[in-house]
């Protein structure tokens, strides 16, 4: 768990209880930066919180035997920026191996959208968030990770290797800084209003379209 | 809630199983929808800790001011399923009120309130 306080001069007074609670998803493979990200922006130190899974099932649904080995915990981190007390939002790490498909689920329900951490020396380590995001058509970006600077390529390069569309951003930054994450997230907020606004004009569109001439 | 003298497991089986007893192995209920972020706040803690079990009292002090529900589980050190469950049976006597996290409505997103999250991103 990443310590010290990040923004110790920030008040930590919560949310008030009519508060509209939002949350995104920090994702990407293991080790990506996940934590470091979260504890960047968070007003709270990161919280970590378990759920239980049983191997043999596809949830959480059994677990009357709770000696049982089949059954694990799967750990998610998370933090808090109060925007005011009527409004808060919850950043959500999500876990590290990508087979709890069970929690991604409860994670990914509601959620805003999306951030993908990616390292360039393990690409193939964020295919599983991408794929997920993409079927389940939560907005997302990518972050590409430069640990220390070191970045042997370019955003266009990267954007290739990963196959995403040209629609969705990819930003180089540093998981640890926070105006870099900060500038992460305003470009996340950026991308889910504008998906929100091109969703929101093909039915229009349609409409017309199918509209007797 | 199980009753205090109901003795489910012995004291080595570890620290998880009260827990478990007291909720009888009800992982699935969701009577109210509590999600990862769903607020809650309990009423008057002080006076209803005394008429429920330990684990619960904990639980209505976990949320004496409003948090989401996995602050209220990361806080108690109880896995989610338990958390939401006890968070359930306290709303259903009404020692604990909760209001459910934004939901997305399929084709009328809310650009107000994501308005609202980009600009207070961008105030910090
Ligand atoms: N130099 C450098 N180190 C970083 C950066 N981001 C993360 N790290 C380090 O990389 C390691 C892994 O970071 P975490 O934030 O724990 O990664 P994670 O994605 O949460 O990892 P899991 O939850 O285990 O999957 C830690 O030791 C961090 O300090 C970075 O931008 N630069
Ligand atoms: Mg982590």
């Amino acid at each position: 768990m990443v310590s010290a306080s990040s923004n110790p001069s920030r008040p930590v007074a919560g949310p008030a209880i009519d508060a509209v609670a939002v949350k995104v998803l920090i994702s990407g493979g293991f080790g990506v930066g996940k934590t470091t990200l979260v504890s960047a922006l968070s007003e709270i130190v990161p919280l970590r919180t378990e759920e239980l899974i049983t191997e043999l099932s596809d949830g959480v649904d059994d677990v009357s035997g709770i000696e049982d080995k089949s059954t694990t915990t799967v750990a998610m981190d998370f933090g808090r920026i109060t925007i005011n007390p009527e409004l808060v939002l919850y950043l959500f790490g999500t876990p590290g191996q990508d087979r709890f498909w069970f929690m991604w689920d409860e994670l990914a329900r509601g959620a805003l959208g999306a951030v993908v951490l990616v390292d360039t020396r393990r690409l193939d380590a964020c295919f599983a968030a991408i794929d997920y995001f993409e079927r389940r058509e939560l907005p997302f970006i990518v972050g590409v990770n430069c640990f220390d600077g070191a970045q042997p390529y370019d955003v266009d390069e990267i954007r290739a290797a990963l196959d995403v569309d040209s629609f969705i951003p990819v930003t180089l930054c540093d998981a640890r800084e926070r105006a870099s994450t900060k500038e992460l997230l305003v470009k996340l907020m950026e991308h889910v209003m504008n998906t929100a606004r091109l969703a929101e004009s093909v039915p229009a569109q349609q409409a017309r379209s199918s509209a007797p001439t | 809630m199980a009753s205090r003298d109901e003795v489910w497991f012995d004291d080595a089986a570890g620290p998880l199983v009260r827990p478990y007893a007291l909720t009888r192995g009800r992982t699935r209920d969701n009577r109210y929808g509590l999600d990862l972020v769903t607020l809650v706040v309990s009423v008057q803690p002080e006076v209803h800790e005394r008429v429920v079990e330990p684990e619960y009292a904990d639980l209505l002090w976990g949320c004496e001011h409003p948090l989401s529900v996995a602050e209220v589980a990361a806080k108690t050190n109880l896995p989610l399923c338990v958390v939401k469950v006890m968070l359930a049976d306290l709303i259903e006597r009404n020692y604990v009120i909760y209001r459910t996290g934004w939901r997305p409505v399929r084709n009328t997103p809310d650009m107000d309130t994501m308005q609202k999250v980009l600009d207070g991103i961008r105030k910090l």
